[in-house]
């Protein structure tokens, strides 16, 4: 049941309904009820969100992969693909990508959700293989049009000693999942998946990993923050499965959300699924408001209650987009936030 | 230059203050002490506007101008600062960011140009210094991991930085070592001054050794039952608040 195979197919009863455990957050059997036709690859004229960062571009035009469908790194440690899914129309779009990071290449990846059009369906499957000692980062943005469903599942192979540093950046669309599954067969691979959803109006993200420690001393940090506001609703399910023998494996998860409205809500799932016997594991998950009391000694010191409302939110946030390595792309990330909370002055 | 009249406030429905009249003349230092649970702290908040701490009659003023009717960032820009009896924390901004940010909403309030981040950045390491504070944990999140007397050492510190008019200090010395005592009070004497007025809330006469109040009052039940001099703190500190806590009663 997926998205990929009801926009292939034309055939509504693929789609995830509230029925998939996995998907009963996010139904879209329930949204769909006539699959949009397909469509020509639309001409891209703006530029996306990290044009400034340079590398390679590919863009995906309403489904259409303008170029080779498989990226393949060919040695040296500074190289960047800037990857863009953008929907000019109300069109079907499914696509598939495949990244390919070889032994001791190092890639950074610049991902784009850029549903333009009301009603576009994106569904995007991006294959990922980093082979032994490669190491990947990957940033994405999700500026979807807010009434746009996007779905888009990263499938990630780690090979022995392999890295991937993954943070995902959204503003939700009127469906939106963005969901990555990492598979860690080999030994020593170390994962840092992050990610931060913003959302406003009636918006929806849900921000869905999986990852497989199959390895002995695999490493995973997560922290994901989100922050939701009128109706909107922010789903999280991260699962971590250490499976026997994968024995020293530490894996950490921490997700928090900040409900800013009586209207907004938050759903999340936070798993930890432990075959092996020495791991250290452990995870956390708080959903909350804003702490009344701290914005009260803000405002005993002269700062306005809106002001002091919107740095205590920046700062809750500004913990995922702290952990972004690269200079450029944090940049960008917390402008974006910035601009999401209200607080770009 | 604070004057309160016949004050009454409630928090959660259930009056706490009620009828509390002092004046606090511009210049001086009046000590409020009281058993716990006396309403200290909630007049401290009823002055500086905090939410769910509704008055339901009397007055409040600094310099003729009504307080009470001011938000509490309102209240602050015209030089009402509070040393909390517990600072709460702040995590993710930098305490010179947000006393930054503090200092230059202030500003803006009073319609003053903001301070640049030179001037800001030369009173901070001037004003540190003089607390003995480490220049380094200015940089640290607000309070977040502070010892509790590190966390009083900043209050402190934010109120040099934003230089009051009127300065409430509730329990400023609780939790403070010896010297740190003794640091914090010489930067309190310091901010003593012509026009500004300080309201110093303590159980312990050792901390008016070091600030030495003009007025000392008892505070009981959500009165005020006794005032005096400088004596009356050791009064209190010999025989207790039996005597006032049937007075109030
Ligand atoms: N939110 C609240 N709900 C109900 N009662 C409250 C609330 N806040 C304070 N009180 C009550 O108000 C009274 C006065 O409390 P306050 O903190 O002002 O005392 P205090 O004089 O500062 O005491 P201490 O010396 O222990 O600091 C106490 O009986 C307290 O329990
Ligand atoms: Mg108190």
């Amino acid at each position: 049941m997926t998205l990929a195979s009801a926009l292939r197919t034309g055939d509504l009863t693929r789609l995830p309904s509230r029925r998939d455990e996995d998907w009963r957050w996010t139904d879209l059997r329930g949204l769909i009820r006539v699959l949009p036709p397909a469509a020509e690859a639309g001409a891209v004229h703006e530029a996306g969100p990290f044009s400034e960062l340079g590398g390679d571009e590919i863009i995906i035009a309403n489904g259409h992969v303008q170029g080779a469908a498989d990226f393949v790194t060919v040695g040296g440690q500074d190289a960047i693909l800037q990857l863009r899914h953008v929907a000019t129309q109300a069109s079907s779009n499914p696509s598939r990508f495949g990244i390919t990071v070889r032994s001791g290449d190092s890639l950074l990846v610049l991902e784009s959700y850029e549903a333009q059009a009301d009603g576009a369906v994106t569904s995007a499957d991006i294959d990922i293989i980093v082979e032994a000692g490669g190491s990947l980062r990957r940033i994405v943005l999700a500026a979807d049009h807010a009434s746009s469903i996007t779905v888009s599942t990263a499938t990630v192979s780690l090979a022995a000693n392999a890295v991937l540093e993954q943070t995902v950046l959204t503003t939700g669309a009127r469906r939106q999942r963005i969901e990555t599954r990492v598979a860690h067969p080999g030994a020593g691979a170390t994962v840092r998946l992050d990610g931060a959803y913003l959302l406003c109006d009636q918006c929806h993200a849900d921000l869905t990993t999986v990852v497989t420690h199959g390895g002995v001393d695999g490493t995973t940090s997560q922290m994901t923050k989100g922050v939701v506001r009128d109706q909107a609703r922010g789903v999280f399910q991260g699962r971590i499965v250490v499976e026997r023998g994968a024995d020293r494996t530490d894996a950490r998860m921490g997700h928090h959300a900040l409900i800013v409205s009586d209207r907004a809500e938050v759903d999340a799932k936070p798993e930890l699924l432990i075959f092996a016997d020495d791991v250290s594991c452990a995870h956390g998950n708080t959903i909350g408001a804003l702490d009344e009391e701290a914005i009260f000694y803000a405002r005993q010191r002269g700062i306005p209650a809106d002001v002091a409302r919107a740095m205590l939110t920046t700062a809750f946030v500004g913990e995922v987009i702290d952990r972004i390595e690269h200079d450029g792309a944090r940049d960008i990330a917390r402008a974006w936030a910035a601009q999401q909370l209200g607080t770009d002055l | 230059m604070l004057a309160i009249n016949n004050l009454c406030a409630s928090v959660a429905n259930k009056p706490i203050i009620k009828g509390l009249t002092l004046d606090v003349p511009a210049g001086e230092v009046h000590a409020i002490m009281g058993p716990n649970g006396a309403g200290k702290s909630t007049l401290s908040y009823v002055l500086t506007g905090r939410s769910g701490y509704e008055v339901t009659s009397g007055a409040a003023s600094l310099d003729g101008e009504d307080l009470l009717g001011l938000e509490a960032n309102e209240r602050a820009a015209r030089g009402v600062f509070l040393s909390f009896q517990y600072p709460l924390e702040i995590p993710g901004v930098p305490a010179l960011t947000f006393i930054r940010t503090a200092m230059n909403a202030q500003r803006k309030a009073r319609g003053e140009a903001e301070i640049g981040a030179p001037a800001f950045l030369k009173l901070a390491r001037e004003t540190a210094t003089s607390l003995k504070i480490d220049f380094e944990m200015l940089k640290r999140s607000l309070n977040v991991g502070f010892s509790g007397g590190e966390k009083k050492r900043m209050e402190i510190f934010q109120m040099a930085m934003l230089s009051p008019r009127l300065l409430i200090l509730d329990e400023t010395d609780s939790g403070l070592d010896i010297d740190a005592l003794k640091i914090v009070s010489a930067g309190v004497n310091a901010m003593r001054s012509p026009d500004r007025a300080m309201l110093v809330i303590t159980h312990y006469q050792r901390l008016l050794d070091y600030i030495k109040p003009d007025r000392v009052h008892v505070l009981s039940a959500g009165r005020i039952v006794a005032s005096g001099g400088p004596e009356l703190a050791l009064e209190l500190e010999r025989d207790g608040y039996d005597k006032y806590v049937q007075v109030a009663a």
